[in-house]
């Protein structure tokens, strides 16, 4: 009880920028908008062929739905501030990181080879450093998986350096 | 009815879900919508009743499921076992492991089975009843359906309508289905044929709580030792037999209502089980009513949220979203058409739901220690192997990297949403409905000739409209009373 207290004193000492219900407010509204301009580009019906609508008023309606919901938030956050989270630690950032190595490998060279990397990366960053167990979820693990996939659902994986190697 | 008995397939299908949904409910972060989800490939090999089958008997094992880590460990194995915490695990650190889950498998079935009688006798009513309903009263309903998200016990009233509305606006992305204009593809021709559904459910359940995993690796739980499942004696039957009648009912109620769920029930299950108790200072410190209370509930709302999923195509809760998008891929439409066309099938459903609840009682009482032991299989093992059946799972589907990484994107902003007090069922719900309610509200347009006012001619669409009114002004009715 009392670190929410001292949390929510926290959070007024700061600018209102700064506050978490400010930016997520802002950016909530900021990418609405940038949603809600890009409808005025999608193509308009002849009214011969339009069904009720215009294919850009129902998601203009949501996104300013959503506008004026997130304004009502965020006046009520001023009321009421919410409760700040712990800081991130660095095993999520790394874990964010993996995705993005995982995204590039599977690109460029090979998606098995990005789900071995990733698992490798993320079991070793959250505390594994038994050499049986990395390699247990990052190759044993990921060569089931394609057993099973290719097998049972007769799936077809994309083409890389690794996957070459099964199907050719 | 008892169809699945006759059939070792099925059996063996009821079998396996219901072990595999014991599995997931016992690991916290999983539960009965990711594991659904993430089966739901797997489901292309099965025929359609199987497939549905599988589906219905991990929601049924999943919900009880959670009750294990819930009085064990007191960390709810899913957020429907939330109120189970308040009063199995002191009870646990009282010696009594075994007597408290006893009592929340003991009431657990008795909720899944009271439901599914519920769910046999309400299901083709509420399908007679639907016969009557033209486009203006799904788009009626399903605005009723979102309008409940205010209310769903998860994260502000407001945020959770924020967040349908995302839901909805997500399922505008690629081409209008009524005029082929593509709308917010910005040129990627993979757009065009909108998000699925399965990326954006893995990752704004599977890969958000990896990430939110990632936080929390310096967790130690605290685990109450468990020598055996103790059956309960008379006198807990005396004490809770009116409690476990009382929170079926709800948890059957609440199921029914579009979009709510396990979570609202288990809650008010155990509150209304502390109001109508003769010991409510005994509530929060291992009340064995308290237990029975919000497993009951939990439970009897998985047959509930089935009535408006079969009956109207109308989910009746992020796991029974699941089920309705296997329905559709196996070339099932739910709705009062599939009453008539095939009964089979729908008692099919409702007899495996039956078995699964008997079946979960078994596994739950001799098997519980074996399965809360599952709990020790450590993060940094299990969730990269979580990752690596999710990315092939999401891939499979479509055969589509695209989907990967559109579920990688959803496990990101999942993770946030949920940081910043959003629930991320609501966006599940809504891209769920958002066809159905930009569908009806543009026929029944054309129907009325543009006017809108003509919504309000109809009296069962009016009613919905009402109701959902009621379900906005609800939560801050709630607050309210609350404050007072």
């Amino acid at each position: 009880m009392n670190n929410v207290r001292k949390q929510k004193r926290a959070n007024k000492s700061l600018p209102f920028f700064f506050k978490d219900e400010f930016k997520v407010s802002f950016i909530i509204v900021f990418i609405s908008i940038i949603l809600l301009i890009s409808t005025f580009s999608f193509d308009i019906v002849p009214p011969i062929l339009n069904r009720g609508i215009q294919p850009a008023t129902f998601p203009k309606a949501l996104l300013i739905l959503i506008i004026s919901l997130t304004l009502i938030i965020y006046y009520l956050s001023i009321k009421n501030p919410w409760k700040i989270g712990k800081k991130l630690p660095k095993s999520f950032f790394l874990t964010l990181l993996s995705f993005l190595i995982f995204v590039i490998i599977s690109k460029t060279l090979d998606f098995f080879l990005a789900i071995s990397v990733l698992s490798i990366f993320v079991s070793y960053n959250w505390g594994e450093k038994r050499i049986f167990y990395l390699f247990l979820v990052g190759i044993i693990f990921p060569i089931l998986v394609f057993i099973f996939f290719e097998t049972i659902l007769g799936l077809r994986f994309p083409p890389g350096i690794i996957t070459n190697l099964y199907y050719y | 009815m008892l169809t699945p008995l006759f059939s070792s397939k099925l059996l063996i299908v009821l079998l396996f879900g219901t072990l595999f949904g014991l599995i997931l409910g016992v690991l916290p972060g999983l539960g009965p919508t990711t594991g659904g989800a993430l089966i739901l490939p797997f489901t292309m090999t099965l025929d359609p009743l199987s497939a549905i089958v599988l589906l219905t008997s991990i929601y049924c094992a999943g919900t009880y499921g959670g009750a294990i880590t819930a009085v064990l460990i007191n960390t709810p194995g899913t957020p429907a076992a939330a109120a189970t915490c308040l009063d199995g695990y002191p009870l646990a650190q009282k010696g009594e492991a075994g007597r408290a889950l006893g009592m929340a498998t003991v009431s657990s079935t008795v909720g899944g089975i009271f439901s599914v009688i519920i769910l046999v006798f309400f299901a083709p009513l509420l399908a007679k009843l639907a016969y009557e309903f033209g486009q203006p009263e799904y788009f009626a309903l399903a605005i009723f359906g979102l309008t409940m998200l205010s209310s769903i016990g998860e994260g502000s009233p407001i945020k959770n309508l924020v967040a349908g509305a995302f839901g909805i606006l997500i399922s505008t992305i690629g081409k209008d289905f009524m005029t082929s204009i593509d709308r917010f593809t910005y040129g990627i021709n993979e757009l065009s044929v909108g998000i699925g559904f399965i990326p954006v459910v893995v990752g704004l359940f599977a890969i958000s709580e990896m990430l939110t995993q990632s936080t929390l690796l310096d967790q130690v739980f605290k685990r109450v030792a468990l020598k055996a499942v103790k059956l309960p004696t008379k006198d807990d039957y005396k004490k809770t037999w009116k409690t476990i009648l009382r929170s079926s009912g709800i948890g059957s109620f609440i199921g029914v209502l579009p979009a709510e769920g396990g979570t609202v029930a288990s809650l008010i299950g155990y509150s209304e089980a502390k109001r109508f108790s003769k010991n409510p200072e005994e509530f929060g410190k291992g009340s064995i009513e308290g237990i029975a209370g919000a497993e009951a509930a939990n439970n009897a709302a998985t047959g509930g949220a089935m009535v408006p999923t079969l009956a109207l195509g109308i989910p009746g809760s992020a796991t029974t979203a699941v089920i309705l998008t296997g329905l559709i891929i196996h070339g099932v439409r739910p709705g009062p058409d599939l009453f008539r066309e095939q009964p089979d099938f729908l008692y099919g459903i409702f007899g495996a739901m039956l078995i699964a609840n008997v079946l979960f009682f078994i596994f739950g009482f001799f098997g519980a220690k074996v399965f809360a032991r599952i709990t020790l299989v450590p993060n940094k093992i299990l969730w990269p192997m979580i990752f690596a059946v999710s990315v092939c799972g999401t891939y499979s589907l479509s055969q589509s990297i695209i989907d990967v990484w559109i579920m990688l994107f959803f496990g990101v902003l999942g993770f946030f949403m949920r940081r910043f007090g959003f629930s991320v069922v609501p966006v599940i719900i809504g891209l769920i409905l958002g066809e159905l309610v930009e569908g009806t509200l543009r026929q029944s347009l054309v129907i009325f000739d543009g006017n809108w006012l003509m919504f309000l001619t109809r009296p069962i669409a009016l009613t919905f409209f009402i109701l959902s009114l009621i379900a906005l002004a609800f939560p801050l009715l709630r607050s309210k009373k609350q404050k007072k």
